[in-house]
């Protein structure tokens, strides 16, 4: 193809540089750190839609966190995390679309999969389990997936459904000065008409029978911008707390339908996807001294966000076009969301050795994740995520949540960790786990015998 | 001559598709497009040869799934393939039901209504637990899919599944619009009043245009949540859902069974092609810019298509096949 003139000025060029390459390669081979491969993280992200909002913040701090871990430490023991992103816009079918494209990328395939929505969770539960990739839904998802011998690739991190229904009454009961006080309250909770919302409805009848307080749940269709006569249904029950179960636009609507109908802020409790920024902002003075619950409390004071915004955003790589979503509440969350994944990774290198691992060696280090105060501390997030512990069995790990309130510039965080009475759960998830491993023929597996 | 060339497709998709293929082809492309392929023959039944416009698929889909997971789950030892057809026929007297109006209602009043099965049914379904076997969150999973004792339940399988279940229902559809059935749709789509005076029962043909419609829609719905999704919730068969399958026998072609296929490649393929080749082109810079071009891109494709093609792609195809049968003179042009 070459004529011979051109092959000519070609070939001294390539000379030089393989002279160079070899020279290189021999004069300074500390230089070039060992290859121990990529960590491959898919992301089902949402960056447009009615949700995106949520996505951009979540997904914006997962990368941010991996960006910090690339650039401060050069990845995890010389291990650089990859990712990339495919836009599901919070549809299941894209999300199914996106998990079938991005599940054979990466070498050796990818460490976990993160999609941040209920519906695509539920979708993936027997895809990644039987593809052996880890599921992560922290916050959120499916509770019986808690019972990580019949789920041992579903992975409900720190706070599943029904811990936090428990850990709200019990914040109620503070509130008021013991369980015993419940008995013949008023509570109403408003949730989300979708399965995310309708998850809890059991569990509050159980607690409402356990502690003798009354309660009536109503639903508020999706998407949730009209809800006058919930309201005023509400408003004729005349409770004395209102448990907001929201989801978007549903928050801020709630909000000041409550004004409207005169109900106060402050006995309004909302829960783990009503507590943003971007759920109070837009009710206005309505908001004020609306009272969330969190995990993950929003904030730059925390020692890790401050080194993603001097070494990422330093070095302008910061994910986040708005800066002043920095530290908002889905953006830490996206924060914590790499932490458990890095730390996992971190775990099951230590029984894997230090290169990149497949999802199924991956998974060792979830089903074994531990971080304790500590370790927490070291990684600059004392106060933003409680300890967690995840075992076999248990794959939530925590079931602990701060309270905050609104005061109508920021969060003010009003307790410390409030336990959920995850004992009074435990039998329930593994009657429902059970009952799902039945139906489907799944032989749980032997959480006594794992190490 | 025609009915090799179809032999020899399904030949094709059915023996060698399934060895070359991967995972993400039959999930993510060939099981969503079947399904939704024949939601699109059901839909066109009732809108193109009877004349009859709906936005009720996705409803009746619901139907068909939710009813399938509980005959599954209840009636012991059924088989799979039973399963499917009871489900089908549930959707039907729903359909029955719902496509009374339309003996008093037509063209957009009639629409209305069939927005009402939309919101009625998927309203019953999460009010009433029972549908979804008391799970809290009101979803329903695919039990394991094995029909006389081979098991589907690979991606590959589910493929397989969906294909026969497809193939043999679009046969009947073909069969049934060039039979009196069909006829009399067409009678009663074109002038109802005409159809009446030469002896065409209005009131029968309408019914089982619905009844029809719904069982294929029905039966689309349990591969929609079984071979496709697995586990589904009533929220995800929205009034969206019900759109789509409209917009895939107008973009297909309507009054043609064939045009259901073209119009579902067309829903399922073209938004991941343009997504794939937006994200080599932007990269990874952000997904949610190539998202928005992608969706202006679709809705300028969609426009532009329908001006320059208002009978759809079915026509288009029609036309090429005869343009290269000119050229190639030694086939005969069909005569259509």
């Amino acid at each position: 193809m070459f004529s011979s003139s051109y092959k000519g000025r070609l070939m001294p060029v390539l000379l030089a540089s393989a002279a160079l390459a070899l020279g290189g390669a021999i004069a300074l081979p500390s230089f070039a750190a060992p290859d121990r491969g990529q960590e491959y993280f898919p992301l089902q992200s949402y960056r447009v839609g009615p949700y995106a909002a949520g996505g951009t913040g979540f997904f914006g701090g997962f990368i941010d966190y991996m960006n910090l871990i690339n650039m401060r430490d050069g990845g995890v023991n010389g291990v650089k995390l990859t990712w990339n992103e495919c836009e599901t816009e919070y549809e299941v079918e894209r999300g199914v679309e996106c998990y079938e494209r991005m599940k054979t990328q990466g070498n050796p395939g990818p460490a976990a999969m993160n999609p941040l929505s209920v519906g695509i969770a539920y979708a993936l539960l027997d895809r990644s389990t039987s593809d052996k990739i880890p599921l992560i839904t922290i916050n959120h998802g499916r509770t019986d997936t808690t019972d990580g011998a019949v789920f041992p690739y579903i992975f409900p991190l720190l706070l599943n459904p029904w811990s936090e229904a428990s850990a709200m009454v019990n914040y109620v009961a503070q509130r008021d000065g013991g369980l015993d006080k419940l008995r013949g309250r008023k509570i109403v909770v408003l949730y989300h008409g979708s399965p995310y919302g309708r998850e809890t409805i059991p569990i509050f009848a159980l607690l409402s029978q356990k502690y003798g307080f009354e309660v009536t749940e109503i639903e508020v269709p999706h998407p949730g911008n009209q809800q006058q006569s919930q309201w005023l249904q509400i408003q004729r029950i005349a409770p004395e707390f209102v448990i907001l179960r929201g989801w978007g636009v549903m928050n801020p609507v709630a909000l000041k339908t409550a004004q409207q109908v005169g109900f106060p802020a402050d006995h309004i409790i909302g829960n783990i996807w009503s507590n943003s920024e971007e759920d109070v902002r837009p009710a206005g003075a309505a908001a004020v001294g609306y009272i969330a619950l969190t995990d993950h409390p929003s904030g730059t004071e925390f020692p890790v966000v401050q080194e993603i915004i001097k070494t990422v955003y330093g070095a302008n790589k910061g994910n986040l076009d708005d800066k002043s979503r920095i530290g908002s509440g889905y953006h830490t969350l996206g924060i914590i969301n790499g932490i458990l994944n890095v730390e996992a990774l971190r775990i099951a290198q230590q029984h894997f050795g230090d290169k990149a691992l497949s999802g199924e060696q991956v998974q060792w280090g979830f089903d074994h994740l531990d971080l304790d105060d500590k370790r927490i501390a070291e990684l600059g997030a004392t106060g933003l995520l409680p300890p967690i512990h995840v075992t076999c069995a248990d794959h939530e790990g925590a079931g602990a949540v701060k309270f905050q309130q609104w005061d109508g510039q920021r969060w003010v965080t009003k307790t410390g960790w409030i336990q959920a009475d995850r004992k009074l759960l435990r039998p329930l998830i593994e009657a429902s786990a059970n009952k799902y491993a039945a139906e489907h023929h799944i032989t749980p597996r032997n959480c006594a015998k794992t190490s | 001559m025609r009915f090799w060339l179809v032999a020899a497709l399904l030949a094709v998709a059915l023996l060698v598709v399934p060895r070359v293929g991967n995972t993400y082809l039959f999930d993510a492309i060939l099981t969503p497009f079947l399904a939704l392929s024949l939601a699109g023959v059901g839909l066109n039944l009732l809108t193109g040869y009877a004349g009859q416009i709906s936005v009720g698929s996705a409803a009746f889909m619901a139907i068909g799934a939710f009813a399938a997971y509980n005959f599954n789950l209840r009636v012991p030892h059924l088989p799979l393939l039973a399963s499917f057809a009871l489900a089908g026929l549930t959707a039907a007297a729903v359909g029955i039901v719902f496509g009374l109006p339309s003996l008093r209602l037509k063209g957009f009043y009639l629409l209305v209504s069939t927005l009402a099965a939309q919101y009625f049914v998927q309203w019953a379904l999460t009010n009433f637990h029972w549908f979804a076997n008391d799970d809290p969150s009101g979803v329903i999973t695919a039990p394991q899919l094995a029909v006389a004792g081979i098991d589907f339940s690979s991606s590959a399988g589910r493929y397989v599944l969906s294909l026969a279940v497809v193939a043999t229902l679009t046969f009947v559809a073909l069969r049934l619009v060039h039979s009196q059935t069909g006829r009399n749709w067409m009678a009663v789509r074109d002038k109802d009043l005409a159809a009446a005076v030469i002896g065409v029962p209005i009131f029968r043909s309408k019914l089982l245009a619905f009844a029809i419609s719904s069982f294929y829609c029905g039966v689309a719905g349990v591969l929609w949540a079984f071979a496709y999704l697995r586990t589904v919730e009533s929220d995800g068969f929205t009034l969206d859902l019900s759109f789509r399958i409209l917009f895939i026998i107008i973009i297909g072609g309507l009054a043609s069974v064939r045009g259901a296929f073209f119009g579902a490649a067309f829903i399922v393929v073209l938004p991941l092609l343009l997504s794939r080749i937006g994200a080599s082109f932007f990269g990874t810079t952000d997904s949610g810019i190539a998202e928005l071009v992608e969706m202006i891109l679709i809705g300028v494709l969609i426009i532009a298509f329908l001006i320059a093609e208002p009978a759809g792609l079915v026509s288009l195809w029609d036309r090429g096949r005869r343009r290269l049968a000119r050229l190639l003179s030694f086939v005969p042009a069909p005569q259509s």
